[in-house]
């Protein structure tokens, strides 16, 4: 069994210092993410909103070292206070499932298709707390009903291709739950899914955690999404966080230039007839570190200074972060 | 300007430009020995609807309802099994019996943009070459037809001195969905379906494409057929709304008033299940549990009833027929029908 993780004040539960991810192959490179500083209290549920491209599911994966080889990662990444980095593989067995869960976006291809589900979830438990076979089943039937699988019982010994998409995710939730994690990581769990169930699974998501007491991270690019779901939200560009703070107040009143262009993009009930702002241009490349605030070239509020030097994130008002030379601390 | 009028309006404006009555599409599964026949996915079970001239018609409804497979049969890339299509008055298909419309004009007049951008380009093709295939051949002089592609990428919003020569994967997908566009606007179609144009785009870029759209729209005299499964970006681009469940529609009606008074309670769940914005509106409880049964075996009468909180012992005998709640607002629910027998009959129209 591996050791609990016990995050106290001062080791909170996620702790990224300047997390840089660089893919290198033979033909070029991509600097994904550039220099990302997060933390994440114990039972908080972040979520990490950005466009595709943006680093938000690299970063993800660097939390359970889950990148490929080819990628080059740097900076301090510290989960429970354990340094994610230096672990070997064997830890790193340890580690991944037993304190730290992830889910994904499509459950068929992160489940095995040859096991039933009651048998990778009971593999799990088996694997990681050292249970019997029979009472690692005993918990499989517990965590299908905890995730509200409708006739557990029946469904234990079903393949994952047997199940609806919704059901899938679910039993994917059961085992990312099986050994009671501390921290799950989610990348766009939801996005597959049809609207009503979508709801259904989100709502199973929130009750789960505040049930368990986990803290969550969860990547997404949907800022309806973010609004059901996080505590805190984290908006990624070109593989930096441009701004952070509580979901009530950013949602209410963005301060970054990029964060206001993707609200005022987002289509929503009332803006029939009305032409939709929107933000010019692409991201960019990312095949060399942006030099200046990687947005500019698509801000319209962009000035001289912009293109000068990487802005720094600097707190707003206490508990809010921007990543813009243009908005002063004490505004928002 | 070398891009030619589109095809004259023939039946005058209160003529819709596209009907269909009852369109049924099932699919057989094999299987077994021999590939027998083991049943039948009833993709579109009766389908019928009306596309009037110079409006949007939004689709909506969740994965299997069957709305890509409309789209399919409206551009008929498939065959119907049953059912029929009139386009601006002409039997489409039919045109061995005299007055209808060749499946070859018919296709000529009608264009479709798919959700995969990238699938649905040629990728050995520069994209002005493939805007400018389609007039090839049908006929277009290759010079003029490669004009033509040039003056569409131009208004699509790509400037054709930088874009013309490059290949689809040398585009972002936002792009690429313009090309597609362009290449769907090349025979001056009257009518363009577009199926989920949009869902695999960033919302930053979502927002410019469905910006495009409605200029075509306007410059180019278009009638869009809008299919997808986002409510938010249906309520924004239609005018007209078709709600689809298990492949038959269940309401149908003008944008504003499906959103306001939604009378079907599938409508209502599903307007329901938007995330909100807004974290201090956070909902509770899912407006429906479980997940849409399995086109195979539709269960009978009303297909929604398995999920349905007002389902009573009528709903499973009778299916609904589509009630009058409002001028050009019907939904298919017993209850909006009275005398239908269901206890709650007559009490949602109000």
């Amino acid at each position: 069994m591996s050791a609990a993780l016990k995050p106290t004040p001062e080791a909170p539960l996620i702790r990224l210092r300047d997390l840089h991810v660089k893919f290198e192959s033979r033909d070029r490179t991509v600097h994904a993410v550039n220099g990302v500083d997060l933390d994440l209290a114990a039972g908080e549920v972040l979520c990490i909103l950005g466009e595709s491209g943006s680093g938000k599911s690299v970063t993800l994966r660097a939390l359970m070292k889950l990148l490929p080889k080819t990628a080059k990662v740097t900076g301090e990444i510290k989960v429970g206070g354990r340094d994610v980095q230096a672990m070997n593989e064997s830890q790193l067995a340890d580690f991944r499932g037993g304190d730290v869960a992830m889910i994904f976006q499509e459950p068929m291809t992160a489940l095995d298709p040859v096991f039933t589900i009651g048998r990778q979830i009971a593999e799990t438990v088996q694997r990681h707390e050292g249970a019997s076979r029979s009472a690692a089943d005993a918990r499989a039937l517990e965590l299908l009903e905890l995730v509200q699988i409708p006739s557990a019982k029946r469904r234990l010994s079903a393949y994952p291709h047997e199940l609806s998409g919704g059901l899938r995710q679910r039993a994917m939730i059961a085992v990312a739950l099986a050994c009671r994690p501390k921290l799950l990581l989610a990348d766009e769990p939801t996005t597959a899914l049809d609207a009503t169930v979508q709801i259904q699974v989100l709502l199973l998501l929130r009750s789960l955690q505040e049930q368990l007491g986990m803290g969550v991270v969860f990547v997404t690019h949907d800022l309806g999404v973010a609004g059901e779901i996080a505590d805190r939200v984290a908006v990624m560009y070109a593989g930096k966080v441009v701004e952070e703070g509580p979901v009530g107040a950013l949602m209410a009143g963005p301060l970054h230039p990029y964060a206001k262009g993707l609200l005022g993009a987002t289509v929503h009930a009332g803006m029939r007839g009305k032409r939709l702002t929107t933000i010019p241009g692409a991201p960019p490349m990312l095949d060399k570190v942006p030099t200046g605030c990687a947005f500019a070239p698509r801000c319209a509020e962009v000035i001289e200074g912009c293109h000068t030097g990487v802005p720094a994130l600097r707190q707003i008002v206490p508990g809010r972060q921007a990543r813009c030379i243009l908005v002063a601390p004490g505004e928002g | 300007m070398v891009l030619p009028p589109p095809a004259p309006d023939r039946g005058g404006a209160a003529q819709p430009l596209l009907e269909t009555r009852g369109l049924v599409k099932h699919f057989p599964i094999r299987g077994g020995l021999f590939g027998r026949q083991m049943g039948e996915v009833r993709a579109v079970d009766g389908v019928s609807l009306t596309v009037r001239k110079g409006e949007t018609l939004g689709i909506v409804g969740e994965s299997g309802c069957g709305k890509s497979t409309t789209a399919r049969l409206l551009m008929r890339l498939l065959d119907p099994g049953a059912g029929e299509m009139i386009f601006d008055g002409d039997a489409v298909g039919r045109d061995d019996l005299g007055g209808g419309i060749s499946l070859k004009d018919y296709r000529r007049q009608v264009q479709m943009v798919f959700q995969d951008s990238y699938a649905s380009l040629n990728p050995r093709l520069p994209i002005e070459d493939t805007i400018a295939f389609a007039p090839e051949v049908h006929g277009v002089p290759a010079a003029e037809a490669r004009e033509r592609a040039r003056e569409l990428l131009a208004a699509v919003g790509l400037a054709p001195a930088q874009f013309a020569r490059r290949y689809p994967h040398e585009l972002s997908g936002g792009q690429r969905q313009r090309v597609n566009i362009a290449r769907a606007l090349a025979l001056r179609p009257r009518l363009v379906i577009l199926d989920e144009p949009v869902s695999a785009l960033d919302k930053s870029v979502e927002a410019q494409v469905l910006n495009l759209l409605v200029d075509l729209k306007e410059s180019f005299g278009l009638t869009y057929v809008f299919i997808s499964h986002d409510l938010n970006v249906v309520q924004y681009i239609s005018d007209r709304v078709l709600v689809m469940y298990l492949g038959q529609v269940v309401e149908e009606g003008p944008v504003d008033e499906i959103y306001a008074r939604p009378g079907h309670p599938y409508t209502r769940a599903l307007l329901a299940s938007r995330p909100s914005m807004d974290p201090s509106q956070r909902r509770t409880e899912p407006p429906l549990t479980g997940d849409p049964p399995n086109p195979v075996n539709p269960p009978s009468g009303c297909r929604f009833r398995t999920r349905c909180p007002h389902a009573e012992a009528v709903c499973a005998e009778i299916p609904p027929v589509a009630a009058t709640l409002s001028p050009g607002h019907t939904a298919a629910c017993h209850m909006a029908l009275p005398g239908s027998g269901h206890s709650q009959a007559g009490g949602i129209a109000a």
